[in-house]
């Protein structure tokens, strides 16, 4: 019986406890995170020397949370618990489509034209070409993650193109392996024998010897397309000062250590507007990833 | 060797219903693997599965840092969760009899606690909340159907003893309750390291618990940290025993709270966005009610999800997990013998033991990809995962069942031990194990989109990444419906075997 005293009250106890952080107002903290599409530990490092310059640089505390999903980044800034994000297209897309008045402020230099490569397995005979390879067809093909503009949407959308069909019509297998390098390890096993992968990634995984070019090679790169963006929320004009929307972007533009640009990595940061990214929106309301 | 003649009078008798049954799930599977794709097409598996080999060999305690942190987490949310959801479970008890209560208990356990931690993450964002509910509130309404059962099943010998005008609070504690303490108590304990392996797998969604660190270790292909993740859990689950003890549980309960750590405030705004917006289906979200229009897009709409999605969807649902299921029986009756009395020496129990566990604690994602990595996409790496993971459950609560089995001195040794005097005594016990398990088993389907298998919950995670959550909701109400209708009909076999349902343990 006494442990049942004890179960009520302890559960009672972490019923009243539970409504203690959502006391513990965050009040002026400036709030951002990013996508998870690489290695947590780099991106922990990297962000965390993100938040220590903007503290410096604007004056207000900045932090920064990681998390586990494309859409676990999109719905933290829906919900106002991060206000700036260092999104992908895709992702940066639907963050602002569900934020009225939030805007693209930034981009990499490189991500006004990124490229997804595809990917296949030594077994399928398939050579490097400039047009599209239809000879993929009838294949395994595995994606990235589901949210992923370079692993997913830029990807479908030159499938559904050229095939005129759906993805899983037109291989005998379509997985998720749910980020870049997973792709790799897979394409590179053979468990599938065409994958769709980051440029980005590639080219960092075959520097660090992670690849081997007899088992696996690029078949296809698809044409420039605009990726990355830090988005911010419109309304921490109201919630810090006016003008503190100009203040994140020049901070983001005069970002000019070359160490922490190396650990993105980008040359350097450009300005971005909203209409940068509407060939991404149409892409993505074309094959029905957004309504 | 039989006589013709008594086999053909066995024929004659015909099976038990018990083998029927058993026939007839072996049956269905059959014609399920005939539509199932089960090729094997990986053709160099080996560097990656050399990496992985490496790691295990190798563990990398160093790795992880704040180790220690991490544990504490995911014991405090396995602490809070089941701790909420054991009392809520035990008042929902108390009134399981009124059916509503009966149908939202069958409801919101059919859900998996991946799923409601994503539903509360959209409302409460990354806080311990989510995570503590997420365990709470499935593992109230399965606490509330095993104790409602316990309580009606049992023999009360003291009730009738209890003099005439004793008061309906006085009876339950000081008549009822004692005789079917011990029940609960071992259920809630078996509660609590499913609870363990829950808050674990949480960390997958984001929660601070083991499985954050899990995933990314083995997402990034470190797989040192990841084997030595894994070790600690198994090692955690393994002693379980020895630090959960009766006399601190209290304590850890009164501690738990303060343990799981902060996260961003809770904005009421969200919650009420969430249920008065998100949920409602975009046609009629962005159409005026009053336009014949809408309520034609909202058809086309319904039509869509139910005919592209929930259909196919439950198709691969049920052929993977009708597999799935008889495989799991399968290797549960081949592993019992290993931590059974019955069967082995102290020495090589201890040993069947930490296999058991090493089986049941590698979450099924992981052991899927594994397979992945061997096999090739297809239904295989799926079906053995799963089976594995459950087989080692059930093989685990069979083989302490079978230690109660009673044997005459001159019992027959090794395999006729076995064959005649163990099974058919555990069988019963075993198949009530099993068809609790169903549900689960068909529940743990959703996760498997990896392997490009399009289960009905594989296309709740995409409309999820799509953050489309009135599709969610559609589509895990018709996962609810599925699951209750097969609950039902698992509860309706049980019956009429007349299976113990003493034993929701599975």
């Amino acid at each position: 019986m006494n442990r049942l005293k004890h179960l009520v009250f302890g559960a009672a106890l972490a019923f009243s406890a539970m409504g203690l952080p959502a006391q513990q107002v965050l009040a002026e903290t400036f709030v951002f995170t990013a996508i998870p599409d690489e290695n947590e530990a780099r991106l922990r490092e990297r962000f965390d020397k993100v938040a220590v310059y903007l503290t410096k640089t604007l004056g207000v505390e900045t932090k920064y949370i990681p998390v586990k999903s494309y859409a676990a980044a999109v719905t933290a800034f829906r919900n106002n618990q991060v206000q700036l994000g260092w999104f992908g297209g895709l992702s940066g897309v639907r963050a602002r489509h569900l934020v009225p008045g939030s805007e693209a402020i930034a981009q990499g230099f490189e991500d006004q034209a990124f490229e997804t490569y595809f990917i296949v397995h030594a077994s399928t005979g398939l050579k490097p070409s400039a047009d599209f390879p239809a000879a993929i067809a009838g294949k395994t093909f595995t994606f990235g993650s589901k949210g992923s503009t370079s692993g997913r949407l830029m990807p479908e959308y030159y499938v559904r193109q050229n095939f005129k069909a759906a993805p899983n019509r037109i291989f005998t297998k379509v997985g998720f392996s749910g980020n870049h390098s997973k792709t790799i390890a897979l394409v590179q096993s053979g468990a599938y024998q065409v994958g769709a992968v980051n440029f980005k990634v590639w080219e960092n995984e075959l520097k660090a010897g992670k690849i081997d070019p007899k088992k696996v090679s690029v078949v296809w790169k698809t044409p420039p397309y605009p990726d990355y963006q830090w988005t911010i929320r419109g309304d921490v004009e109201t919630r810090w000062k006016a003008g503190f929307k100009a203040k994140v972007r020049e901070a983001l533009l005069n970002m000019k250590d070359p160490d922490l640009l190396a650990s993105f990595p980008r040359k350097s940061f450009i300005p971005a507007s909203n209409s940068d990214y509407k060939p991404i929106l149409d892409v993505a309301k074309l094959i029905d990833l957004i309504s | 060797m039989s006589s013709p003649q008594a086999l053909s009078a066995n024929l004659r008798r015909g099976y038990s219903p018990v083998v029927k049954t058993s026939l007839i799930f072996v049956a269905v599977a059959a014609v399920c693997l005939f539509f199932a794709d089960i090729s094997i097409t990986t053709l160099d598996p080996w560097s990656e599965m050399g990496r992985m080999a490496q790691g295990v060999l190798a563990p990398d305690f160093t790795a992880v840092a704040g180790i220690g942190m991490i544990i504490v987490q995911t014991i405090a949310f396995a602490l809070c969760g089941v701790a909420l959801g054991a009392v809520g479970g035990f008042l929902l008890a108390q009134i399981f009899h009124i059916g509503p209560v009966r149908w939202t208990c069958a409801a919101v356990r059919a859900i998996h606690e991946l799923f409601w931690a994503l539903i509360f993450l959209q409302m409460l964002g990354l806080t311990p909340l989510t995570g503590v509910l997420a365990i709470a509130i499935p593992y109230a309404g399965i606490c509330a159907k095993v104790y409602a059962e316990t309580l009606e099943e049992a023999e009360l010998p003291a009730l009738p003893a209890l003099p005439f005008g004793t008061g309906i609070i006085s009876s339950f504690f000081f008549a009822r309750l004692p005789d079917v303490w011990v029940h609960i108590k071992n259920y809630t304990a078996y509660r609590f390291e499913c609870g363990l392996r829950s808050s674990a797998v949480l960390g997958f969604v984001g929660l601070p618990t083991l499985g954050f660190y899990l995933e990314t270790a083995f997402g990034e292909g470190n797989y040192s940290e990841a084997a030595a993740l894994l070790i600690i859990f198994y090692v955690l689950i393994a002693t379980l025993r020895l630090w959960m003890r009766p006399k601190l549980i209290g304590l850890y309960v009164l501690v738990a709270p303060f343990l799981l750590g902060g996260g961003a405030a809770i904005d009421m705004r969200n919650i009420a966005r969430f249920l008065t917006v998100d949920i409602v289906p975009a046609p009629l979200r962005n159409g005026s009610l009053g336009a014949g229009k809408t309520w034609s897009n909202l058809a086309d709409w319904a039509g869509m999800l139910l005919f592209d999605q929930a259909l196919p969807g439950m198709v691969a649902t049920l052929l993977l997990s009708q597999i799935a299921l008889v495989a799991t029986g399968i290797l549960a009756l081949a592993l019992f013998p290993l931590i059974s009395e019955k069967f082995f020496g102290r020495l090589p129990r201890l040993l069947g033991h930490v296999f058991l566990v090493v089986l049941r604690s590698t979450p099924e994602f992981i052991l899927a990809y594994i397979f992945l990595q061997l096999w090739g996409p297809s239904m295989l790496p799926a079906i053995v995962a799963l089976a594995l993971h459950n087989g080692a459950i059930i093989g685990h609560l069979v083989g302490r069942f079978s230690d109660q089995v009673r044997l005459r001195p001159d019992s027959p040794r090794g395999l006729n031990l076995y064959g005649f005097e163990i099974l058919p005594r555990i069988y019963g016990q075993f198949l009530a194990f099993l068809f609790y398990r169903w549900e689960v088993i068909m529940r743990e389907t959703a996760i498997l989109g990896i392997l490009g298998i399009a289960t009905l919950g594989f296309y709740v995670d995409s409309s999820l990444a799509d953050i489309r959550l009135d599709r969610v909701m559609f589509l895990i109400a018709i996962m609810v419906i599925f699951n209750v209708a097969v609950d039902a009909l698992s509860r309706h076999i049980r019956s009429r075997l007349r299976l113990s349902t003493q034993t929701g343990q599975a």
